[in-house]
């Protein structure tokens, strides 16, 4: 970047955009998403307007996290070709604005949560924000490649916190979900950074492609599919999930486990790292099949989560 | 921080837009809070001694 796009971009005023994008709107509609699914699978009575309270506290929670992690990561971010463009490494808001607006919107998303739902609620939301921006973003990322496997629980959370708001309890079935989204977030997230390793060594977060290889990565991803696939179909055993979400667990865990065994023998993330775009899925040949698992575990999970909410919303029939 | 006296037109239109994004979310917090005190409180509001 030449010295003049770099004043020129420090020089640009922050729009509300900037500070929209601070919140991540991407993964809060993800969080939204698997959210809502906990709610309505807790089967419940929650008045219409506190159960979009309660949606609204756990996105906004998920915005504030987001805003302290780009804060925090900006040296990072600054590095990496898919974050440079962030509001804070580009230099459009300062750091401490991003602070301000993380801390002044977890703040207000939990005890909002907490006056208006209730205080599981509220409490869970708490731990996910700490989880994320403190444990995850602070500690995990920049220390070990365990990162993702750990620092995965704040991501997994929304079901319970949703069924909590519900419900005011959190019983097996809500960690069912948790535990779902814990498993599946390995798999999906290492087969991204089998072709994207470049930038996290480039900016010294220990992934596991950087720290073990990519060999050892690819035998980690199998070896979460194995334990993913199966852990899908538990919701079937405990009456959470229907027909159509065993139809949908057991087809989609089978493609699954095909594309991650593809992967294991393929020689993704070993090829000559060659890229001259900022887009995450237009790849080199080498790693179409992590790119191919990256997409489809994306569609798998949005699958799981939409048939159980297709099976509450439609009332269709269960399988006991 | 910008002097709005001194500002271009660029940067007075980005903060215009902030104000209003920042209004109108104070706006919908109010609402909120307003409509769910009236949720919370339901039917409790007219069974209180007088």
């Amino acid at each position: 970047m030449s010295m003049t796009s770099t004043l020129s971009q420090a020089r640009a005023p922050a729009t509300w955009q900037d500070y929209v994008r601070l919140l991540k709107p991407r993964v809060m509609s993800l969080v939204i998403f698997t959210a809502f699914t906990g709610m309505i699978a807790a089967d419940a009575p929650i008045h219409p307007l506190l159960g979009a309270v309660a949606i609204l506290c756990i996105a906004v929670g998920a915005g504030a996290s987001a805003a302290l992690n780009m804060w925090y990561d900006a040296d990072i971010d600054a590095k990496m070709r898919r974050t440079r463009s962030r509001p804070v490494p580009a230099g459009r808001v300062q750091g401490s604005d991003a602070l301000a607006l993380g801390v002044v919107l977890s703040l207000l998303s939990v005890l909002f949560m907490a006056v208006a739902v209730n205080w599981l609620a509220a409490g869970l939301l708490a731990f996910t924000i700490f989880f994320y921006a403190v444990v995850y973003t602070m500690w995990l990322k920049r220390s070990t490649a365990q990162n993702i496997v750990i620092g995965g629980l704040a991501g997994a959370l929304p079901p319970a916190i949703g069924w909590a708001a519900a419900a005011g309890s959190a019983p097996l079935d809500a960690w069912l979900l948790v535990a779902i989204i814990f498993f599946w977030t390995p798999p999906h997230f290492w087969a991204l950074s089998l072709y994207t390793s470049e930038d996290y060594e480039k900016a010294g977060v220990p992934m596991l492609p950087v720290v073990a290889g990519a060999a050892a990565t690819r035998k980690q991803i199998f070896l979460y599919s194995l334990l993913l696939v199966p852990l899908c179909l538990a919701p079937v055993l405990t009456g959470l999930g229907g027909a159509l979400y065993l139809a949908v667990s057991a087809l989609g865990g089978a493609v699954f486990l095909v594309l991650a065994w593809r992967v294991l023998r393929s020689k993704a993330g070993d090829a000559p790292k060659v890229r001259n775009d900022d887009g995450l899925y237009d790849v080199k040949a080498g790693a179409k099949d992590a790119r191919n698992l990256f997409a489809f575990s994306i569609l798998y999970l949005t699958l799981l989560f939409a048939s159980i909410l297709a099976e509450r919303l439609v009332q269709l029939p269960g399988l006991a | 921080m910008t002097d709005p006296a001194n500002e271009s037109e660029r940067d007075a239109k980005a903060r215009r837009g902030r104000n209003i994004a920042l209004a109108l979310g104070l706006l919908l917090f109010v609402v909120l809070v307003f409509l769910v005190t009236i949720v919370r409180l339901g039917a409790n509001v007219l069974d209180r001694p007088l």
